[in-house]
């Protein structure tokens, strides 16, 4: 993992608490899917939105009470999902998992999300720094199923 | 006894407050989600396991007898920590959580109607509120909330406004648990009774801070656990008046609480409290409550309560000068601090604050503390809750208020890297 200052990579989680690009949620828009996240042991408790056809993401949106942790990395996330295929997102959120749980990851694909690399100090907050990433896994996860059932 | 002049050997009672967090000294300042434990109650749990062994109520020898002794003794001074009138009135619980969901299921059962009404408040712990819900839905009850003054605090006269026919139960924390305010217990009761209305109190935030008198009082009902006051986690107790608890039902059934049954089911329990007391008891709980309640009385309520405010009021004066931070109950006569911080302005959101004290050593809780249809009275999502008691120091509140100064959107997120 290459060294980067702290600072960096706490300005990018102040950035995105701060101004977030895609909290906002569509409103009466069937293409959209929608997953309500409420954590089971802070208050955090968010929407989660994904606009996917034809096996891409076109769109990802999130509202609700949320930490800067939480709210950070959910935004983030909107912003490297939107564009890409189902496999590529897959990728990016399991390389996500895998550097939250401390596991070998490749940094290339997560871009900014890199500034959770350290969220595992404070063990607790993990479930802030997943709880978008979450929701769109399980928005990803009734797709195949939508498209699997679909196919019988 | 000024617990100022012997904070030292009171501290040295308590093993765990030699312990380093996030490699500083412990700064336990969560002391409304659970106690420390003093050596005696930590000595008393092992002894029962060491020496006393066997269970209670059961056996015809030596041990076992020495164990109901224990166990009834315990039983004997719970009802004076409380001033109970009769020890049959203590009914040994998990805690306030199981006793709230007994009564709440039993008072339903037995003397509630369709279209009858269970009042509460808004500033409830969930432990006071879903029980009633829950054991209510079938039979048509519902569940109706006084409203909390600007302060969220409960009052007479909102009380008397939200009474009516059909309200045959109220129940309620006599300290809440977000903000710390003391509810007119007294006052209500003597309303109730007027009207027929049966009180339960919740005395989870009381217990170890106020003197409990229940026939001053005059509840029907009171509640509590025992590890909110220096005892064991796991046990707890449901006081009743004795006609009250004779004439209700208990929800568990089995061993130990019936005195005869046959196969076609004739079942005759035995007398409260047993009959509440189904299955093995958490025993060692139960003797470490009553070393618990032996501390706490040595140093004495009254002066636990003094200490705690002085705590809180030296807080606060230090506190007075820092705008990043607003305390919600400053007025609460209790040793709870409920608290946000701001950044020019904005929220800083208190489990951000949480994580932050914690690597300085300060343990704090954030959140909505069960009591999650209070942010609609206090307009935040959260809120940080600071509480104090008999074992903390003016030091302590030195090191929290110098790192509440410290706390901004960027020192919060420093502590991931």
């Amino acid at each position: 993992m290459a060294n980067i200052d702290g600072t960096i990579l706490r300005d990018i989680i102040m950035d995105h608490y701060q101004y977030p690009r895609n909290k906002t949620l569509v409103e009466n828009d069937d293409s959209y899917k929608s997953k309500h996240m409420a954590s089971d042991s802070c208050i955090d408790d968010i929407t989660v939105q994904a606009k996917v056809k034809d096996g891409k993401i076109e769109d990802v949106r999130f509202d609700g009470v949320a930490c800067a942790i939480s709210t950070a990395s959910t935004d983030i996330m909107g912003e490297l999902l939107k564009g890409k295929t189902i496999l590529e997102a897959q990728e990016i959120i399991d390389n996500y998992m895998a550097m939250v749980d401390e596991e070998a990851y490749d940094e290339e694909l997560l871009d900014e999300a890199i500034a959770f690399q350290n969220v595992g100090k404070q063990a607790n907050r993990i479930k802030c720094a997943t709880i978008g990433w979450n929701g769109i896994q399980e928005i990803l996860n009734d797709t195949k199923k939508g498209e699997e059932d679909g196919q019988q | 006894m000024d617990i100022k002049d012997h904070i030292g050997e009171i501290r040295a009672e308590f093993p765990i407050l030699k312990r380093t967090m996030s490699d500083h000294p412990l700064v336990y300042l969560d002391n409304c989600a659970t106690t420390l434990k003093p050596r005696s109650v930590i000595d008393t749990v092992v002894h029962y396991y060491t020496y006393l062994g066997a269970n209670a109520h059961r056996g015809d020898y030596e041990m076992s007898a020495q164990v109901d002794f224990a166990y009834e003794g315990a039983r004997k001074l719970t009802k004076d920590f409380i001033h109970a009138a009769k020890k049959e009135e203590i009914v040994f619980t998990s805690g306030t959580t199981e006793s709230l969901n007994i009564l709440a299921m039993s008072i339903t059962n037995t003397w509630l109607q369709e279209g009858d009404v269970v009042l509460s408040t808004v500033a409830e712990h969930a432990s006071s509120v879903l029980p009633w819900l829950e054991a209510g839905e079938s039979k048509g009850i519902k569940v109706e909330y006084i409203p909390l003054d600007e302060k969220g605090r409960i009052t007479v006269e909102n009380f008397k406004k939200a009474l009516h026919p059909k309200v045959k139960v109220v129940c309620f924390a006599q300290v809440s648990n977000v903000l710390g305010y003391e509810a007119p217990v007294k006052e209500i009761v003597k309303i109730a009774h007027e009207n027929g209305i049966k009180v339960v109190v919740d005395g989870a935030q009381s217990i170890a801070h106020l003197p409990v008198d229940v026939q001053d009082l005059d509840v029907d009902f009171f509640c509590f656990s025992a590890h909110k006051m220096c005892g064991p986690t796991g046990i707890g107790v449901l006081y009743g008046k004795l006609e009250y608890l004779d004439a209700l039902s208990p929800i568990y059934f089995g061993g130990e609480s019936n005195a005869r049954f046959s196969k076609c089911g004739k079942l005759k329990l035995k007398k409260t409290p047993f009959k509440y007391e189904s299955g093995t008891q958490p025993i060692e709980g139960a003797l470490g409550m009553a070393a618990a309640m032996k501390f706490v009385d040595k140093i004495g309520k009254e002066n636990v309560h003094r200490y705690e405010l002085e705590l809180k009021h030296y807080f606060l004066e230090k506190i007075k000068d820092v705008d990043n931070v607003k305390v919600y109950n400053a007025d609460a006569k209790s040793g709870i601090i409920t608290f946000n911080v701001y950044d020019k302005g904005e929220l800083i959101f208190p489990q951000d604050v949480a994580s932050f004290l914690n690597t300085k050593g300060i343990a704090v809780r954030s959140g909505e503390h069960c009591a999650k249809l209070l942010g609609e009275v206090l307009g935040v999502p959260g809120t940080c809750r600071a509480s104090v008691y008999f074992y903390n120091t003016f030091e302590e509140i030195d090191k929290f208020v110098l790192a509440l100064k410290e706390a901004s959107f960027e020192t919060c997120l420093d502590i991931f890297f």
